[in-house]
């Protein structure tokens, strides 16, 4: 099954991000009011961990299971769209204390009412790919 | 056991989030989550008639698997490994958050505006839905969300991804202090 080995990491991700208090709407008023450590030493931890992982994989040519080579995309570039999707982004982040992920998590911890949040989210999803090309990127 | 109950530190979390994204990478994809927004609209037939959506949606699946994950993974700590204590935020977020009319913790989320009660407030369903749009559109303009630019690009140095999350912060902090104030139940 190839959905296994997803599913898999799925459940390490729903279970780390709200044992960690990651998905909760306080840890992320807190972050914005900067009254904490918490969530910038979990996106901090990762993303030095996170850089040390991409460049041993450059270095020593680390394949995936499959015997690829592993290539990460680079992001599209686009200073209009980062940083104005970015903001926009933040703005729902900050509202509604959760980014895609811990939507997903959230309803799986018991939080139903979180479900409009990521009916909300594919109807945006919607409205981008509406717009998209009356938009600067 | 008692250790695996109790809220995990920020450098535990931080490890594993990390080896989540190593995982992915092993497995021959990029860890991104906001990207299944758009293959769900893909998956309902919107490609019909506008072309951002016109794309091979079933090579997108394992994204929605790994979220289904995600949904039994949140179960799993909610049902097993919870003590069920109150999120441990600092005094200083309780007093302002007072301030906005959201008591102190009890649990994981706010009873204001997560609770079933919401159902039955206009504003309730405003909160939600338009928080959810905002996440959406803003995700898919900007072409990532925390996972695919705050993780994954940042740890692969791109310059898209730092301009994406200082984006982040910009709205966050504009939501945060200015209009939630407003905006709160």
């Amino acid at each position: 099954m190839k959905a296994l080995k997803f599913i898999f990491v799925g459940i390490i991700f729903g279970i780390v991000m709200s044992k960690s208090e990651a998905i909760s709407w306080y840890r992320i008023q807190e972050m914005f009011r900067f009254q904490a450590f918490h969530m910038y030493g979990i996106i901090g931890t990762a993303v030095t961990l996170g850089i040390l992982i991409v460049q041993l994989i450059k270095k020593f040519n680390i394949k995936d299971y499959a015997g690829n080579p592993i290539v990460i995309a680079p992001k599209e570039k686009g200073f209009v769209r980062a940083i104005a999707g970015g903001t926009i982004f933040g703005l729902g982040w900050a509202l509604t204390g959760a980014c895609p992920g811990p939507l997903f998590v959230n309803l799986g911890y018991g939080f139903l009412t979180v479900g409009i949040v990521i009916i909300g989210a594919v109807g945006g999803a919607w409205l981008y790919g509406y717009f998209q090309d009356k938009l600067p990127h | 056991m008692d250790f695996i109950l109790q809220p995990w530190s920020w450098y535990m979390s931080g490890i594993v989030i990390a080896l989540v994204m190593f995982l992915m990478l092993y497995f021959g994809k990029v860890f991104g989550v906001s990207s299944c927004f758009r293959t769900f609209c893909a998956a309902c037939g919107a490609g019909k008639r506008i072309k951002y959506f016109d794309f091979d949606w079933k090579s997108q699946l394992w994204n929605a698997w790994f979220l289904v994950g995600a949904i039994i993974g949140g179960f799993i700590s909610a049902h097993f490994l919870s003590s069920g204590n109150p999120v441990l935020i600092s005094d200083a977020t309780i007093a302002d958050l007072k301030n906005l009319g959201i008591a102190a913790p009890t649990g994981m989320q706010p009873d204001e505006l997560f609770g079933l009660h919401v159902l039955a407030s206009v504003k309730g369903w405003l909160i939600l839905l338009g928080g959810g749009l905002l996440i959406g559109f803003g995700t898919r303009y900007g072409n990532g969300c925390t996972s695919g630019h705050a993780i994954s690009g940042l740890s692969n140095l791109q310059l898209p991804s730092l301009i994406a999350v200082i984006g982040f912060f910009i709205g966050g902090l504009i939501m945060t202090h200015l209009l939630l104030p407003y905006l709160l139940p």
